[in-house]
């Protein structure tokens, strides 16, 4: 409701694009990522949701970048930096979850519980 | 309402849904499938904000290599054709609401941002993408002459002058170390069954 409210406040639909719109997109796909991570019992689901919380704060990165020019070659290079991260982590993770795979037949999270330290 | 808000509304939109339908979805070949059309859709907004190099990127490493990683890896984990581990709804009730909590504290905080002037440069035209190249071989010199806005009491002071070399060095050589390990952990082991 709150949200709502700020958005009738700002006029958000009637003024142009803005860094707030940016950074609300940004936010829709972080809160996605954590739900669905959070949710997902097969852990691909759970590798979904941080590729979306990844995408969620490359996107900021790219509309500072945009907004603020003097910022422009900073933004651009550490989103660069975060899709190779990203790219790096799914190979680990995606092996990872093979092995599991291998061992117990399946991919369930919730019977990961023996992994536990 | 202009081009730039109309394409920003629809592409939006486009991610926003598939971002949720991510979410919601049980069925793991769904999700994956939705996730396709988000990182795809993420990178029109990468272009519309003027990341022409970052959204052929995204569009390259991300949709074409790191789904294709996601695919293969829901089809070599899944046990019938159709993967469906459910989620209690009294999970789903509590999930929602956590979402929708930390949805409306990061607006409240977001909608606080002051955003930052523009402060261009008489020539700054749109960052070509040979200057990320220029900054990631180590050249300084391609970075836009700009000061530093944003800080307290309204002072600006010059920014220095920065070059990605060493990030660029490091990433490439943790980029080749995760692809060894990833090739280590998952080469194919004979099962203890096979052997018995």
């Amino acid at each position: 409701m709150n949200f709502f409210l700020f958005a009738a406040e700002t006029n958000l639909l009637q003024t142009d694009i803005t860094l707030h719109h940016y950074l609300l997109l940004g936010a829709i796909l972080f809160v996605c990522g954590i739900v669905c991570m959070a949710t997902k019992r097969n852990a691909i689901g759970v590798l979904m949701g941080v590729e979306l919380v990844l995408n969620g704060a490359t996107v900021n990165f790219v509309s500072f970048a945009h907004f603020n020019p003097t910022f422009d070659i900073e933004g651009q290079i550490f989103a660069l930096f975060v899709i190779v991260m990203a790219a790096a982590e799914a190979a680990i993770a995606l092996a990872i979850v093979l092995n599991f795979y291998n061992n117990h037949f399946t991919v369930d999270v919730d019977a990961a519980e023996e992994l536990k330290g | 309402m202009t081009l730039h808000a109309a394409l920003f509304y629809i592409l939006a939109t486009v991610t926003a849904i598939s971002a949720i339908g991510v979410a919601v979805t049980s069925n793991i070949v769904r999700a994956a499938t939705w996730l396709l059309f988000a990182l795809a859709s993420t990178a029109g907004i990468y272009f519309l904000l003027g990341a022409d190099f970052l959204g052929a990127t995204q569009l390259i490493v991300y949709v074409g290599g790191t789904m294709i990683l996601v695919v293969f890896g829901v089809m070599l984990t899944a046990s019938g054709p159709f993967v469906n581990m459910k989620v209690g709804a009294a999970e789903w009730a509590i999930s929602l609401a956590v979402g929708l909590l930390l949805y409306s504290v990061l607006a409240i905080v977001l909608l606080q941002i002051e955003p930052p002037s523009r402060n261009i440069p008489p020539n700054h035209t749109l960052l070509p993408s040979k200057h990320i190249g220029a900054a990631l071989l180590g050249s300084s010199s391609s970075t836009p002459e700009a000061k530093v806005t944003g800080l307290r009491g309204g002072q600006f002071i010059p920014r220095t002058r920065v070059s990605y070399l060493l990030p660029f060095e490091i990433i490439s050589v943790h980029l080749l170390v995760v692809l060894i390990g990833a090739a280590y952990l998952a080469r194919a082991k004979r099962r203890r069954e096979d052997v018995a």
